[in-house]
């Protein structure tokens, strides 16, 4: 049984194909995988019921001789989606009980290319940390584990990850607003690509922060997020700044030939304190590409050391306009009131009860960066350092680079509760690679390369041209088979 | 820039979150780590560089303005905390 649970997506399409297995003895595991891993946290609304259902009619459409390019795969979603009918809470407690009456464009597509929901996964709360310690669920918790002590999957796609790398399912959407699905992939040996900003429609994927939120998938192998990518790329008529443009057939981009490519190696990202092995694995990472006839060439991005600053201005700006509309009025929580409350004391309080502790701390940030007096020399100021941010990149594309290869995280996973405690910022340094590729709404992946010392997981991070994601994931395709990560979490839980 | 009590009383206000008196120290504390943080960006120069308004350049695109949904108000009105006769009720507004 857990065998099926363990099949990548290509794998599993074969076998659905010749007739090995089918969707609902694939999905009957996964739910049986789902079961038994409450331990991980990583599933907060499981909807075993609707799965089978969708299983068994993509059994029927195979044998009808109409089998959707996802067709009978079973997957995660991120609560981040609003999915009919079911749990859609952005692990926060203000959406308590919401039910959507409508389905995400995302998974709505998935769900016609023939995916399998299995249910809803956790995630930081409205996408907001790098641990998953913000969800009103609690934590998820990393598959791999080295001692006592519980690590976290990342975040904010955390659940996404650590169902992925537990075998929960084949393959799960996140959402990237900062590194949101490249963290979490690194600290677990999983691959997550973030797709340039309006390759995915961003309907009915609870907002964030709009200009950097995209979704992406996180799932086994390079050639898995190929597969998924097509299925949830497209232009959406109701999200206006998703991009009309073809979505072509990535898994048929993956070549596996990269000679003659330039691969720049930013040396900005060489951070003071960055561990020695992580700059070890970058610099084998480099070699691995050489090896198969890229050509390295050093590059220089210089105002990466201003992006991480430039977000944490752009993002809760744009979180604390989009997280208004949480004012218990037209769903979600409501606080009880006491007697001669008015509306201010209503949203007041069910602002206060409704959202976690960082959510209102980047809300009301975001508040202060847009106050009068303020907004030009925070919020402006930072969206034209972005605009430089974004100018380094296009420079470096224009000298004919065709990826940039960075570390993905400055760190392997870390215990839960080790972490930003006493300084949020201490928190936001996880993203210190990550974030900028948001900024400059550029696609990136994230690629298991090795395991530390201790034993876990470490990714490296390419980064593409816009509207490149074929080319990028065929330089991911070569490194990952030059890197040969094969380990997995032994099963504690 | 230190942010004092006062004006973590007043963002906290503008935001709609209730923020209690005894935690307002350990907030203003938080906001100036946090601004103490983006506080590099006055070190880049900015002169004559346009604010970002949209990371990929293209133009939006427009459709009629025409009626294209509508006419489910118990849909809407599903997830509301309270609702009445076809509206979502609030405290009173005005007097």
């Amino acid at each position: 049984m857990t065998e099926l649970a363990s099949l990548t997506i290509s794998a599993a399409r074969d076998a659905l194909d010749a007739g090995e297995t089918t969707s609902v003895a694939l999905t009957e595991a996964c739910l049986a995988a789902v079961e038994g891993a409450g331990a991980l946290g990583a599933f907060a609304h499981v909807t075993p019921e609707l799965a089978l259902e969708r299983a068994r009619a993509a059994d029927a459409a195979r044998a009808g001789g109409d089998a959707g390019p996802m067709c009978g795969i079973p997957v995660g979603i991120k609560d981040l989606f609003c999915t009919e009918g079911v749990a859609s809470q952005a692990a926060s407690r203000i959406l308590e009980g919401f039910r959507s009456p409508y389905e995400s464009t995302v998974s709505a597509q998935l769900r016609d290319a023939g995916a399998v929901m299995l249910g809803k996964l956790n995630m930081d709360e409205f996408a907001m940390g790098s641990s998953n310690e913000t969800s009103v669920y609690g934590p998820a918790v990393n598959p791999w584990k080295v001692d006592d002590r519980s690590l976290t999957p990342g975040g904010s796609s955390g659940g996404s990850a650590a169902a992925v790398a537990a075998d929960l399912c084949l393959a799960a959407t996140g959402t990237d607003t900062g590194g949101s699905i490249r963290q979490p992939a690194a600290f677990t040996g999983t691959v997550g690509l973030k797709p340039t900003y309006g390759r995915c429609s961003r309907l009915g994927i609870v907002a964030f922060a709009s200009s950097l939120d995209q979704a992406g998938p996180m799932t086994k192998t390079v050639r898995d997020a190929a597969i998924m990518l097509r299925a949830m790329a497209g232009h959406d008529p109701k999200d206006s700044t998703s991009a009309d443009l073809p979505v072509p057939d990535f898994e048929a981009m993956l070549s596996g030939d990269i000679r003659g490519k330039r691969i720049g190696i930013p040396r900005e990202y060489r951070l003071e304190g960055t561990p020695d092995e992580i700059l070890a694995l970058w610099d084998r990472g480099a070699e691995m590409l050489r090896d198969a006839g890229a050509e390295i060439v050093d590059i220089s991005l210089p105002h990466t050391r201003y992006a991480l600053p430039a977000y944490y201005v752009i993002a809760p700006a744009e979180a604390s306009s989009n997280l208004a509309r949480y004012d218990g009025v037209r769903y979600g929580y409501r606080a009880p009131l006491s007697q001669g409350d008015g509306i201010v004391e209503m949203y007041e309080k069910t602002r206060a009860e409704g959202f976690g502790a960082e959510v209102k701390r980047r809300v009301m940030v975001g508040t202060y960066v847009l106050s009068a007096g303020f907004y030009d020399a925070y919020y402006n100021r930072a969206r034209k350092v972005r605009t430089l941010i974004k100018r380094d990149f296009e420079q470096v594309f224009d000298q004919g680079v065709d990826a940039i290869l960075t570390p993905a995280t400055p760190s392997a996973a870390f215990g839960l509760g080790e972490k930003g405690q006493a300084d949020p910022v201490e928190m936001y340094l996880n993203d210190v690679f990550t974030v900028p590729v948001n900024l400059a709404g550029l696609p990136g992946i994230s690629v298991p390369a090795g395991l530390d010392r201790q034993g876990l997981p470490l990714g490296l991070q390419l980064v593409g041209r816009p509207w490149e994601e074929g080319a990028l994931l065929d330089v991911a395709e070569v490194l990952e088979r030059a890197a040969g990560f094969v380990a997995k979490p032994a099963k504690w839980w | 820039m230190s942010i004092d009590t006062s004006t973590a009383a007043h963002v906290a206000h503008l935001a709609r979150i209730r923020v209690e008196e005894e935690e307002l120290p350990a907030l203003a504390e938080e906001f100036n780590r946090i601004l103490g943080f983006v506080e590099q960006l006055t070190e880049v120069d900015v002169e004559g560089v346009e604010p970002m308004v949209s990371v990929t350049p293209m133009r939006l695109k427009r459709r009629e303005d025409a009626v294209t949904d509508g006419g489910m108000p118990e849909t809407v009105l599903s997830n509301a905390p309270d609702a009445r006769e076809g509206f979502f009720a609030v405290p009173k507004v005005v007097e």
